[in-house]
């Protein structure tokens, strides 16, 4: 039988990396996003889990609604990105340095 | 639970908000015409008639609807009220820098509706889910709009950015809020403080894990630091009547949203949140004070000038008293007023071809065009606090919440970084009165931006000499 401190490890584990991965990647925007939708994906095993540990079906409804918000939102980050990449032909994070101040 | 059609009269606002802008999006597919009238004039109706539903559905005693996701009470009805008023010179004043930029499209109109229908669910969300989906209805519009100006290769890195540390955010928002749902088996807000409330067992760790997740979460929307990083660059990036729109209104959803999770929900676990927004309010207004002095953009120094103002809502909301309350509601209407002012200004001073973004820019304003520098000296002032202005009173009102729970120390800090703003607000006010123009181009707005302008600058002016004419409608 898998606990629910389990699934809470891995939901935890996955979402350090996503947060790690946001702060040290240097190279692609890509993996950006790609750490962005990890993360959703980790905060979405703690609400499956929590839910059929709780025995209430709240949690996987929300699930439902962070899987459809992030769709949305890849949609918009995926854009984004080509725009940028229209303007500036590089999608390097070290090359995203216009404003500083 | 059942569904009674008659419960939908109650978010009547959102309602028309919703038809107001899909009506937007059809009407410019149907009028082919390059001034875009149409839309803009439905635009302005849309806000009208949503004030209105707001104003007659409002009053009375609160009403939770839609299963217990969707509250209306008297916060959010004033909330929700001020946010539609504001809207309204928000967009008059788009218009006119649009125009001036060759950028008037209607996307701007519609992402900017569902931008506001998403603050007004914001405001009225009784539970986290409809707290998320508001929040998230905002930011992708936001996101959208920032990389409005589709050839800017500034605005293109300012949505990136923002997109990434805005997604992070509500991340952390999530991942708190998962804790609390295990920790409590509840989503909604009355159902949490019960289940905090009926806990004795002593063991709240769970619990408390998730809130500091949520606090982080709600800091990073505000622009609290150290989770601003985003601000200034957005800012920046973004063309003026973007940042007119994420530099002004959001702040008002933002303290709906902290007053209705750690206000409404977390109220008796006060000794546990209290602490970090002290740290979050000092140093906000430590940097944001500091840091703008440095600034030659005046758009990031506005950028910093917000920072330092979030650091005084924190003031008020941390005291945990309904005063406390009101008084940081009251800062953000405020605030939000002074902010579509300021970059109202910048619009009106922009020509076709060049963009004021700056402060040298400003110099010798009064030369070139009086009223628009009378108006900017209001609104600094303002900023700044100085009396008989409305900003003096919603610093007042934040410090007054403070005192009264014994934080002296606290209040203290708070006046002496407000007197290190003072510099940089003041600064603008010298460049406009005492020193030469630097080019004598004559300053053309258009005529409903300008009588906007002066009703706003004269609106700062009125509700310093009465504030109760603001302060007395903020309820809770």
């Amino acid at each position: 039988m898998i606990a629910l401190s389990d699934y809470l490890i891995v939901g935890a584990i996955l979402f350090s990396l996503s947060v790690v991965g946001i702060f040290i990647n240097r190279k692609s925007v890509i993996v950006l996003l790609m750490c962005i939708e990890l993360m959703l994906l980790a905060v979405n095993i703690n609400f499956v889990a929590f839910s059929a540990y709780l025995n209430d079906m709240t949690g996987q409804v929300f699930v439902f609604f962070i899987l459809t918000v992030a769709a949305a939102e890849a949609a918009i980050g995926l854009a984004i990105l080509v725009v940028l990449f229209r303007n500036r032909r590089t999608i390097n994070v070290q090359d995203l340095d216009l404003l500083k101040g | 639970m059942e569904f009674d059609n008659s419960q939908l009269m109650t978010m009547l606002p959102e309602i028309v908000m919703l038809t107001g802008a899909l009506l937007v999006l059809l009407v410019d597919l149907m009028v082919r015409d390059s001034d875009r009238m149409w839309p803009y004039a439905l635009t302005l109706g849309t806000l009208l008639a949503a004030f209105a539903a707001a104003v007659s559905v409002g009053g009375g005693s609160s009403e939770i609807i839609l299963g217990g996701n969707y509250v209306r009470d008297a916060m959010g009805d004033s909330l929700k009220g001020a946010l539609l008023l504001i809207a309204i010179p928000l967009f008059i004043y788009a218009r006119e820098g649009l125009r001036k930029m060759d950028e008037w499209r209607t996307e701007y109109l519609t992402l900017g509706l569902f931008s506001i229908l998403g603050m007004m669910i914001m405001i009225s969300a009784n539970g986290f889910i409809a707290l998320y989906l508001g929040l998230e209805l905002l930011t992708l519009s936001l996101y959208a709009l920032v990389a409005y100006c589709r050839d800017s290769s500034k605005g293109a890195e300012a949505a990136m950015k923002y997109f990434v540390l805005g997604a992070l955010a509500s991340g952390l928002l999530l991942y708190g809020i998962s804790m609390i749902y295990g920790a409590t088996g509840k989503i909604d807000f009355p159902g949490i403080m019960q289940q905090i409330a009926a806990d004795n067992t002593g063991d709240n760790t769970i619990f408390v894990f998730g809130m500091v997740f949520v606090v982080i979460g709600i800091a990073f929307k505000f622009g609290a630091v150290p989770f601003h990083m985003w601000m200034p660059d957005v800012y920046q990036g973004s063309s003026t009547p973007v940042t007119l729109l994420i530099g002004s209104l959001p702040k008002i959803a933002a303290v709906a949203i902290a007053l209705r999770v750690l206000a409404g929900a977390m109220e008796s676990l006060h000794q546990d949140w209290y602490m970090m927004l002290v740290i979050l309010a000092i140093l906000s207004m430590a940097l944001g004070n500091i840091v703008a002095i440095a600034q030659q953009n005046i758009k990031r120094m506005l950028a910093y000038s917000t920072i330092s103002h979030v650091g005084f809502i924190f003031l008020g909301i941390l005291s945990g008293t309904d005063e406390g309350y009101r008084a940081a509601m009251f800062y953000a209407v405020v605030y939000a007023l002074m902010a579509v002012g300021a970059f109202g200004i910048l619009i009106a001073l922009d020509r076709k071809g060049v963009v004021v973004d700056q402060l040298h820019q400003l110099k010798g304003l009064n030369d070139r065009h009086p009223w628009l520098a009378l108006t900017m000296l209001l609104i600094m002032f303002s900023m700044a606090g100085v009396p008989p202005t409305v900003g003096f009173w919603a610093k007042l009102f934040v410090l007054e919440a403070v005192v009264s729970i014994d934080m002296w120390w606290l209040a203290v800090i708070a006046v002496f970084f407000s007197i290190i703003g003072a510099f940089y607000y003041i600064r603008v006010v010298k460049f406009m009165y005492f020193d030469k123009p630097i080019d004598d181009e004559p300053v053309v707005v258009g005529g409903a931006a300008q009588t906007m302008l002066a009703v706003n600058g004269l609106a700062v002016l009125l509700f310093g000499l009465f504030p109760v004419l603001v302060f007395g409608l903020m309820k809770l």
